[in-house]
């Protein structure tokens, strides 16, 4: 802020001009690189403006103009929808509330047919979906923090820190992911608490993450703007938070949506087994239910599969297109392409340039 | 500094690893509240057994003598454990390492296979998917490998065992080897054991879903790259550009994938094989996790591991042979 002022700061730039009109013939301005002053003044209101178009504007625009985004966010806002509009719009179901294995689409009562002890499907797969959604969100945060974490420290450390949590990272990504998630719920006093689950799936999942990561820190290291905030005496914490991590941010939010797949994947095939424990049916537990309850070979029980099915490969459908499109909205090349058509409209427009700037930062 | 190979460096660290699951299993099996020891003491002596007497019967388990202090009985462990003594079975009595030696084999016979297809099937298609980048059929096979990458394997398995078994009656539902065929190498036996582990193969195929579309990224990638304009621009034939600068490049990067998977489908193994009824090591592991075998459970774990641990290991000293960069370079301590 302050370096930023003194560079606009009208006196000295006169002064600058002075002098420089006096030593040189050709009327330049400069003599010296180190008194080069910005020919326009950035205002608070500017540099709001460009946040905005960066953080809020450029993603919204490539969203609209690619349709794997529009449909990847709209399946995600359904299912998010679904966990808190949809409970109070569906009432839960119990047993015998239809009779056992009714067929789908046949009566309103319902509409996607019951199990053996006749619950609702549709009720009990509504009724899931807010307890996935709570181990998606713990899961794919701890993973992702823990990930970028220990991966940028090791990355830009290096010497003994990098060597000690590489083992460690390289112990996990070894370990196998559904075995130790089983030894550990025997062996630990886990309840059927959804955020403890998420914890517990992803316990191994991290390490994949934290080992791509220090390979994009051990580059990032070498550029110049962190050797310059270490030869000024930065503490390292500080260089790898501040400077590092966010420039490894569009890598670790497309990575949030792999992580999110994978627990998803993990707690329905372990509730599938029936290793896991749970408060209320998910969808993992129905498909247990219908696996022991023979739905594979009795005829007319392929609904009772199909539900849960539909409901799992639905959201990581959506997760999936969700990380293509967010690989999209940071990737450089179609920014570029969105900055290029972003500066030929302001080209066209440039007398009502003040309007834009306020209907922007209005809009924000 | 001493430098040492890197070679030498990947072995210590495999042997690290191990090493550590050892220790992890030790843990939860002593130190842990409510942990195996404890909870087979109590079952023991619920029996009407004397505590001598159920000790006794703990340490003949477990191989973990709960009398011992525990560093002694740690290092017991780790050396029974390498020795390859992991107790005996309580469900089934046999040593827990028959029993697990015997289940490996179909394991890794399905395994191999499914990480085999899956990436053979993703590396091509994802190559196809590049070079006609826009195409009506890039947009095909990229709507297919979404699919395929939002599908859990297990899904799969189910719809494969509901149609391609049950109602088509193409192949078995379930089990690993023709019944009332003599074991051994003669035609009939080995076309059972290949149509016994046909649907459990196709259903890790999904993961070729992931991986074509990480192919299919990387090929792009390499495409618009520089070096391949220079080569153009040298002349080389389409040939050596395609094969010694697209493929080779655009592959060598699928290479954390494939580590991934592996790990991933051994755990896979466990659902997997519980779905069709294969006697494998996977499902070894949840009968024993279901009759709280916990001997036979930590062996099982501690296995799986292993030969994560080796396979992983096998495919980072193969990989130096197709990247000549492989091998880290020790990087300057900050």
């Amino acid at each position: 802020m302050t370096s930023d002022r003194d560079r606009t700061d009208p006196g000295r730039a006169e002064k600058s001009h002075e002098s420089a009109v006096s030593t040189i013939p050709d009327g330049g301005t400069v003599n010296t690189p180190f008194d080069v002053v910005s020919e326009y003044e950035e205002t608070r209101r500017d540099r709001l403006k460009k946040l905005y178009d960066t953080y809020v504007y450029a993603p919204i625009s490539i969203i609209k103009r690619d349709w794997r985004a529009r449909i990847g966010f709209a399946i995600v806002l359904l299912y998010v929808f679904t966990a808190t509009v949809g409970v109070y719009l569906i009432e839960p179901t119990h047993v015998t509330e239809g009779p056992g294995l009714a067929k789908p689409f046949e009566t309103w009562e319902y509409p996607l047919g019951t199990d053996d002890m006749g619950r609702d499907l549709l009720s009990s797969t509504v009724h899931s979906t807010s307890e996935i959604l709570k181990m998606i969100l713990s899961g794919g945060l701890f993973t992702v923090t823990l990930g970028t974490t220990v991966g940028a420290l090791a990355g830009y450390k290096g010497g003994v820190v990098d060597t000690v949590l590489s083992s460690i990272t390289d112990v996990f990504i070894n370990l196998p992911g559904l075995p130790t998630v089983m030894v550990l719920a025997l062996m630990l006093p886990i309840t059927g608490n959804p955020y403890l689950i998420g914890v517990l799936l992803t316990i191994t999942a991290w390490g994949g993450l934290a080992r791509a990561i220090r390979s994009q820190v051990l580059t990032l290291r070498q550029e110049p703007f962190v050797e310059a905030a270490r030869s000024m005496g930065v503490p390292s914490y500080e260089i790898v938070f501040k400077d590092i991590v966010p420039h490894l941010m569009p890598f670790v939010v497309i990575n949030l949506t792999n992580a999110a797949r994978r627990v998803i994947f993990s707690a329905a095939g372990l509730y599938f087994l029936g290793v896991l424990p749970f408060r209320n049916h998910n969808w993992g537990v129905t498909l247990n239910l219908a696996y022991s309850g023979g739905a594979h070979y009795k005829t007319g029980a392929l609904h009772w599969f199909l539900m849960p099915m539909i409901a799992i490969t639905g959201i990581s459908i959506g997760l999936i297109l969700l990380g293509q499109s967010l690989d999209r909205v940071f990737n450089p090349r179609v920014r570029a392409r969105h900055e290029k058509k972003l500066a030929e409209s302001q080209l066209d427009e440039v007398e009502p340039e003040d309007d834009d700037s306020e209907t922007m930062i209005g809009a924000a | 500094m001493v430098t040492i190979g890197w070679r030498t460096r990947r072995l210590a660290q495999a042997a690290f690893t191990v090493w550590a699951v050892i220790t992890i299993s030790f843990v939860l099996i002593r130190l842990m509240p409510g942990n195996a020891m404890g909870a087979m003491m109590v079952s023991f002596e619920q029996q009407g057994m004397s505590p001598a007497r159920a000790r006794e019967l703990v340490e003949l388990r477990l191989s973990v003598d709960p009398n011992k202090p525990i560093p002694v009985a740690y290092v017991e462990y780790i050396a029974s454990t390498l020795r390859g003594d992991l107790g005996t079975s309580m469900a089934q009595g046999e040593p827990v390492a028959e029993l697990l030696a015997a289940a490996l084999p179909w394991t890794l016979f399905v395994l191999s296979w499914s990480i085999f297809i899956s990436f053979f099937i993703g590396i091509s298609v994802g190559a196809l998917m590049a070079y006609w980048e826009g195409g009506k059929l890039d947009v095909g096979l990229t709507s297919w490998a979404i699919l395929m990458g939002s599908i859990p394997f297990y899904v799969l398995a189910i719809l494969l065992l509901i149609f391609a078994s049950y109602r088509w009656g193409l192949f078995p539902s379930g089990g690993r080897q023709p019944t009332g065929v003599p074991q051994g190498f003669n035609v009939t036996y080995v076309r059972g054991i290949l149509y016994h582990a046909a649907l459990p193969v196709f259903s890790m195929l999904v993961a070729s879903g992931v991986a074509s579309l990480g192919m299919r990224g990387n090929s792009i990638r390499v495409l618009g790259a520089d070096y391949l304009r220079v080569a153009r621009l040298r002349g080389l034939s389409d040939y050596t550009i395609s094969t010694q600068y697209v493929a080779r490049n655009a592959v060598l990067p699928m290479y954390t994938t494939l580590l991934i998977s592996i790990g991933e489908m051994f755990g896979g193994s466990i659902v997997l094989e519980y779905v069709f009824n294969y006697r494998g090591l996977g499902l070894l592991l949840f009968e024993a996790y279901n009759q709280r075998d916990y001997a036979l459970m930590m062996g099982g774990f501690v296995l799986i591991t292993v030969a994560v641990v080796t396979t992983l290991f096998i495919a980072d000293m193969t990989y130096s042979w197709v990247d000549p960069r492989a091998g880290g370079q020790d990087s300057e301590s900050y």
